[in-house]
């Protein structure tokens, strides 16, 4: 090994990649692109939750009920609706997420000390949004509850829940899918660019000319590895700085343990690159190829958007063999809950173990192509 | 070039004959056009799932009796929460959550039995918000468990006058069991013609192009009109049995419900895929090799897909984006696919949509097939 020839590989390798138009965009555009579709555009949280409200009684308690959904900020009414056919009709439509039902004789029986009942009736469709719906008109009903029953001198409910949420406490999606998209952008890195090299060699016939040069093939599959390992640094680097100055997301962590394990993680990654570029002789099929190999199974099997408690058991055994599940648990685990080596040294050996196995077999792979 | 005078659909129709041979001759695009979608309906309909259940939970009781262990009882009984560890010390549940080893953390204090007895018990949850969808959904089931528990468990004298004031009934329309599945798999019926359609129209055409034949179609007294019909044709002919493919899968094997009219979705479909196919020209007219042109319809499939509601709702984007989305085809298409699937609603719930997919449609394939006679011209 010579590192001299290894830089001369790197440097011909960023001067072809510098002439390669689609490959700066996909090295510095689109990493950007999904910076701000998915830190901007996007998002789970439900705000804004369009609702048409079907208030038979008409009473001030009725309204003071409907006052607090207003005053939490997650509900605005979109609609007035008299009956239940026009109720049916706006969540037919589309119009309204939820329908709010408060029927006739509500403040009567609230007077009374009955129980008196409101309906949400939400659209079911989508499924998600549904959930998250009922549980904010619960906790505001039950809050309402409690302030009328404090209000009308009756003693409180016997059980109190105190609940705290940890690390990401605003519950914003935001916060969840930042430091996932760190590991999404070097999958892109590795899968669409690295996977590119050797196979352009091939397409354009230049693959035994590099073949006849002294270089070995350890210093080849080195030398085209590092350009790509330090655009993916700086692209980390870049989306952590963005994720964290413009929207905001926390970064408790250590600086240096998330550099060091994503160097780790990209050399693995961009190994699997370079394994599978090895053995495609057009670039067309190797991007298929690593698309769907390695950044498909990463985007949609590591945790990144998808809770993998929630999938049936037979997906859950395959996540295990996805790096990017370990290395979403280490930029979580930094940038949100804070945590350090001692808690991450699982994952950071996996990481290791992931660096070493990806590089092997991209250079054994390319020895036993070109003999 | 152009000999003939007047579209003929005759010219269209040979032109057709022979792209179909050529598909069907590549036996690497019979693997995109049937395998690949059933593959990813599969893997789409599994690993895209937004329910809450068996949420990992670490139980820290000091209290230790049996009040306590009815708590507990409670709160795994409907299979939202799985207990995967118990113990008597505070420093557990942080080391747990740190670890992800458990997301929510119920923390019971001694004497739990005797403040309950005397009316005035807490208890704490500490969740771990990393994954904000589970830990709002995860909190709502908890608080609700835990407060209705708390009137059945506490003695009758404290009971006095406990019946809440005011009670929440909820029903949800269209999806009674709020499966997530139920509304992902239609929308992952979208996503794949919008795929297949546009990423096979522009690498067929970019492949002609490459191969040098597009210069020998060019010669033929085809119209250039004739010609992007030609080409576009049978991949909205195979859009269409992906269709049915795909929607069979989705009704047969992962059961989700078809209330609506199929004649309605073969209708809208077949509007859908207009924009689709102009897409796909659009990207053929500005890259020179295939590759190139994979990775544009990449660069158009991630927002496209992003900013359609499939997985992140519309509603809850930014009003710019909001707005952007309109030009989106796949966001109006996803609107009828779920109405016709889940709803049974039909067109006066949905004409608007079908407006917007037509115009989209002229709009991308007027643009597409201006930009290719300048090509040829």
């Amino acid at each position: 090994m010579n590192l001299r020839r290894l830089l001369a590989v790197s440097r011909k390798e960023v001067l072809q990649l510098r002439r390669d138009r689609r490959s700066m965009v996909l090295a510095f555009l689109l990493p950007l692109l999904l910076l701000l579709l998915f830190g901007y555009a996007i998002s789970w949280d439900v705000r804004d939750i369009a609702t048409a409200v079907w208030d038979a009684d008409g009473t001030p308690a009725s309204r003071a009920l409907l006052e607090a959904f207003w005053a939490s900020g997650y509900f605005d009414e979109v609609a007035r609706v008299g009956d239940a056919a026009a109720a049916r009709a706006v969540l037919d439509r589309g119009e309204a997420a939820v329908v709010l039902a408060l029927p006739r004789g509500f403040a009567r029986k609230l007077a009374s000390g009955e129980t008196a009942t409101v309906q949400a009736l939400v659209d079911g469709s989508d499924a998600n949004t549904a959930t998250i719906v009922l549980a904010y008109s619960r906790a505001i009903v039950l809050g309402y509850g409690a302030r009328v029953r404090l209000e009308g001198g009756r003693p409180p409910l016997p059980l109190t829940v105190q609940s705290r949420v940890w690390y990401n406490e605003e519950l914003r999606s935001r916060n969840m899918i930042v430091p996932g998209l760190v590991a999404v952008i070097m999958m892109i890195i590795a899968a669409m660019l690295t996977s590119l090299t050797l196979s352009r060699e091939w397409e354009r016939g230049t693959m035994e000319q590099l073949a006849s040069t002294p270089v070995s093939r350890a210093e080849v599959v080195l030398g085209k590895l590092l350009p790509y390992l330090a655009i993916g640094m700086v692209d980390v680097a870049a989306t952590s700085a963005v994720g964290v100055l413009l929207f905001g997301v926390p970064f408790r962590g250590s600086v240096v343990l998330l550099a060091v394990l994503s160097f780790l993680f990209l050399l693995g990654a961009s190994g699997i690159g370079i394994f599978v570029s090895a053995g495609s002789k057009s670039q067309l099929l190797a991007t298929q190829v690593a698309m769907i190999v390695s950044y498909l199974p990463s985007l949609l099997l590591s945790g990144f958007m998808f809770a993998i408690s929630s999938m049936p058991a037979p997906l859950r055994a395959i996540t295990y063999l996805i790096p990017a599940r370990y290395f979403l648990v280490v930029t979580r685990g930094i940038f949100l809950k804070g945590v350090g080596i001692e808690v991450l040294r699982g994952e950071a050996l996996l990481m290791a173990l992931f660096a070493v196995a990806g590089v092997t077999l991209a250079v054994v792979r390319f020895k036993k192509e070109l003999e | 070039m152009s000999a003939a005078s007047g579209f003929s659909p005759n010219r269209v129709a040979e032109m057709l004959r022979k792209e179909l041979r050529q598909i069907f001759r590549d036996p690497q695009l019979y693997r995109i056009l049937f395998v690949a979608p059933v593959v990813q309906l599969l893997m789409f309909g599994y690993a895209v799932s937004t329910d809450v259940r068996h949420t990992r939970t670490f139980v820290v009781d000091h209290a230790g009796d049996a009040t306590s262990r009815r708590v507990v009882e409670a709160l795994t009984a409907g299979g939202f929460f799985d207990v995967v560890g118990r113990s008597t010390r505070d420093a557990d549940v942080v080391t747990e959550l740190d670890h992800g080893r458990a997301v929510v953390g119920l923390v019971i204090p001694p004497r739990f039995g005797a403040d309950l007895a005397a009316g005035d018990a807490t208890v704490q949850l500490l969740v771990d918000g990393t994954n904000s969808n589970v830990a709002t959904v995860a909190l709502g089931h908890a608080e609700g468990i835990l407060s209705s528990l708390g009137v059945t468990l506490a003695p009758p004298a404290a009971v006095a006058g406990l019946a809440p004031p005011i009670e929440l009934r909820d029903r949800a329309w269209y999806n009674p069991d709020l499966a997530s599945r139920d509304y992902n798999v239609p929308g992952v019926v979208g996503v794949l013609l919008f795929l297949v359609c546009m990423l096979l129209t522009a690498l067929a055409v970019v492949r002609e192009r490459e191969l040098g034949t597009l210069e020998q179609l060019m010669v033929t007294p085809l119209l250039p009109l004739e010609l992007v019909a030609g080409k576009a044709l049978p991949f909205a002919l195979i859009g269409l049995v992906d269709l049915v493919l795909v929607t069979l899968l989705a009704v047969l094997w992962f059961g989700v419900p078809f209330i609506g009219s199929p004649l309605l979705l073969l209708f809208a479909t077949v509007l859908f895929l207009l924009p689709s196919l102009g897409l796909g020209l659009l990207i053929s007219t500005t890259s020179k090799t295939q590759q190139e042109a994979f990775m544009a319809s990449y660069l158009t499939l991630v927002p496209a897909i992003l900013l359609s509601g499939f997985m992140f709702p519309v509603a809850s984007m930014p009003p710019l984006f909001r707005w952007l989305s309109l030009l989106n085809p796949l966001r109006h298409y996803l609107e009828i696919v779920r109405g016709v699937f889940l709803k049974g609603v039909g067109l006066p719930e949905l004409w608007r949509q079908h407006l917007w997919l037509l115009a989209l449609g002229v709009a991308f394939v007027g643009v597409a097939a201006a930009r290719f006679q300048k090509r040829i011209g």
